[in-house]
């Protein structure tokens, strides 16, 4: 089955970059219509996939290039159950990023500017994970990269040039990282489709060149991820950059050009190794620790949020690496799957909430003016919306009933018992109590410690538009718990996780054979 | 053999040099070392000895021809690689305007 709308989801986005450059000379108003459009019509198409698309995957040919006798030769765009559920994440959150802008940009110039770079970054992340082939991946990862590190810098004042310097010389570090690793990838299989890679190497590698090639493109992608030896960007990146792209970047650029690559290449391309998946579990398991306990002294709101991301994100890969164990060793493949689903259910709760707490943060900083907690205090009366939104959001990102974080938390510790890893298990329950308590004080810091003297009439509740992105989020984050019901669970996020584990599920879609 | 470990030291010279240098500028070029040891790296793989440009000639079949792939890839790159230098070095203009000096060390609003 082709389904004929998978291009649109890179062209429309890259088109409409290009048509708001052009446009914007003729009618000033047009950027923020454009964007609002491009953005509309993509979630629409991406949740009209992701219901009709079912279980199969559908393959767009870019060029009409068919396989020779088995043997991909032209580029791939691929659209399984898991790259579904990504596009859908980076339509909704870019959708209502956008929403928000238009009241939260308008204090900044050249608007623009802001609403073509948002949406080549749009395109560029749907790039990325549409791809099929490794190269092409590495081209949409630095369309949207290169877009991000220009949206990073867009107050250029002195914090967000420091910011984004960082982000740009580590982020261009890494990206070298996979493009070497895509040359030894060349040189020893002399292909670049991910599936042909895959029938390549099965047949035979050479073991060291295969390592060389695996930890290269970890550390690339980890970088991009910001895993914890890698993060020392993402802090000053994400709590520089003005905050619809602060949700964008820690709700849904990390994960679709840094998480999304990793699980799809060491699931989809190499074959899953013991060796490996220890290292990517250990890798989450720091992040999870370390991410949260640099979380708790922070008193810059968006700040505290970006080493949560980083502390959320580890739970992620960390229920995917114990899932990659369990592979490997070929024993418990329930328990497997249930850990791998684990991990995507928690990656898309976070798209949810973290992009609605940098929201909340761009409201406060928007009313108060400050992100500093120290200087705030019983803004609950002023702003009963942003109250009330960010304590949904509070307690999904903790893991309280019923909100979404409790579900996919519970399923990664269930997991981790359940396949006798208890010290993991142990550490994530930790750190979610770690995390509940960094939130109370982000709550009462910001909403209710009123402190006498310090009582601040003055503060409105912000525009509409950007209730309306805070509010349709929070709904969205009491949603997505329904997925935890068996019978959903079943239809959205089991065909991510069974394109993960089968073999040969995900080259034979290809190859056709 | 050699070219291609060559190849290496040149990515790893260009690593030494973004970890070390503390002027804003040796960093960038750095990078584009880095970068250009990547692009000699594509080129090398598609070289054949005696290959020659992949245009099949039917008169003569046994030619041997290069990778052409590579070199499409190399170019890819190398626009790509144009792009990130120009964005870089306008980040790096623009922090020389609010902070005057191209040192790293002194461009330390942020901690962590």
């Amino acid at each position: 089955m082709m389904n004929p709308l998978i291009p649109l989801f890179v062209a429309v986005p890259l088109a409409g970059a290009f048509l708001t450059m052009i446009l914007s000379r003729f009618i000033t108003a047009i950027p923020r219509y454009m964007a609002l459009a491009v953005l509309l019509f993509l979630t629409f198409i991406s949740f009209w996939s992701l219901i009709t698309g079912g279980d199969g995957s559908s393959v767009y040919t870019l060029g009409g290039w068919e396989p020779v006798e088995g043997v991909p030769i032209g580029l791939y765009l691929i659209h399984d159950g898991f790259s579904a559920l990504l596009l859908c994440l980076i339509s909704l959150v870019g959708l209502l990023s956008v929403t928000y802008s238009v009241s939260y940009m308008a204090r900044y110039t050249s608007e623009n500017y802001f609403y073509s770079l948002f949406c080549l970054m749009i395109a560029g992340m749907n790039g990325v994970v549409l791809s099929g082939d490794i190269f092409n991946i590495y081209v949409f990862l630095e369309l949207s990269a290169i877009s991000s590190y220009a949206l990073v810098a867009f107050g250029v004042e002195k914090n967000e040039l420091e910011a984004t310097l960082k982000y740009q010389v580590l982020g261009v570090v890494a990206s070298l990282m996979i493009l070497f690793a895509i040359g030894f990838i060349y040189w020893s299989a002399k292909t670049l489709n991910i599936a042909d890679i895959r029938t390549v190497f099965s047949a035979g590698y050479d073991n060291s060149y295969y390592l060389l090639i695996q930890i290269l493109l970890l550390t690339g992608f980890g970088l991009k991820a910001a895993m914890i030896p890698f993060h020392a960007w993402l802090p000053d990146a994400h709590s520089s950059a003005p905050s619809p792209i602060s949700a964008m970047l820690s709700g849904v650029l990390i994960k679709a050009v840094g998480i999304y690559v990793i699980i799809r290449l060491f699931f989809n391309m190499f074959e899953v190794t013991e060796g490996m998946s220890i290292v990517i579990t250990t890798l989450g398991a720091l992040s999870m620790a370390v991410g949260v306990f640099l979380a708790i002294g922070q008193w810059d709101i968006k700040r505290l949020l970006a080493y949560h991301s980083i502390s959320q994100m580890g739970y992620v890969v960390m229920s995917v690496g114990i899932g990659m164990i369990l592979m490997a060793r070929g024993i418990r493949s329930e328990v497997a799957a249930l850990a791998i689903t684990g991990g995507i259910f928690h990656m898309l709760n976070h798209a949810a909430f973290k992009g609605l707490l940098f929201l909340n943060a761009g409201a406060i900083e928007y009313s108060v003016g400050t992100r500093d907690l120290r200087e705030m205090g019983g803004l609950a009366k002023g702003m009963p919306v942003t109250s009330a939104t960010s304590l949904a959001a509070s307690l999904s990102i903790s893991g309280i009933p019923p909100f979404n974080g409790f579900f996919s938390k519970l399923i990664i510790i269930v997991a981790a018992v359940m396949g006798h890893f208890y010290f993991l298990a142990l550490l994530a329950v930790i750190v979610s109590i770690i995390t509940l308590a960094s939130f109370m004080k982000f709550q009462r810091y910001a909403f209710y410690n009123v402190e006498p003297g310090k009582i601040r009439n003055d503060i409105k509740e912000v525009p509409a538009p950007m209730l309306l992105s805070m509010i349709t989020l929070a709904v969205v984050c009491l949603l997505l718990s329904l997925l935890a019901l068996p019978g959903l669970r079943e239809t959205v996020l089991s065909p991510a996780t069974d394109i993960l584990m089968d073999q040969f599920k995900y080259s034979s879609q290809i190859t056709g054979m | 053999m050699t070219v291609y470990w060559l190849c290496f030291i040149l990515f790893l010279v260009g690593l030494y040099g973004v970890i070390t240098r503390r002027n804003l500028i040796k960093i960038a070029i750095s990078l584009s070392v880095m970068e250009f040891s990547c692009f000699l790296f594509l080129a090398l793989i598609g070289y054949t000895e005696g290959g020659v440009a992949p245009i099949v000639d039917t008169a003569d079949p046994v030619k041997t021809y290069v990778d052409p792939l590579p070199q499409a890839m190399v170019l890819t790159a190398i626009v790509i690689g144009l792009a990130t230098t120009a964005m870089l070095m306008a980040v790096i203009i623009r922090i020389y305007r609010k902070y005057g000096t191209f040192d790293i060390r002194e461009i330390n609003n942020l901690r962590g």
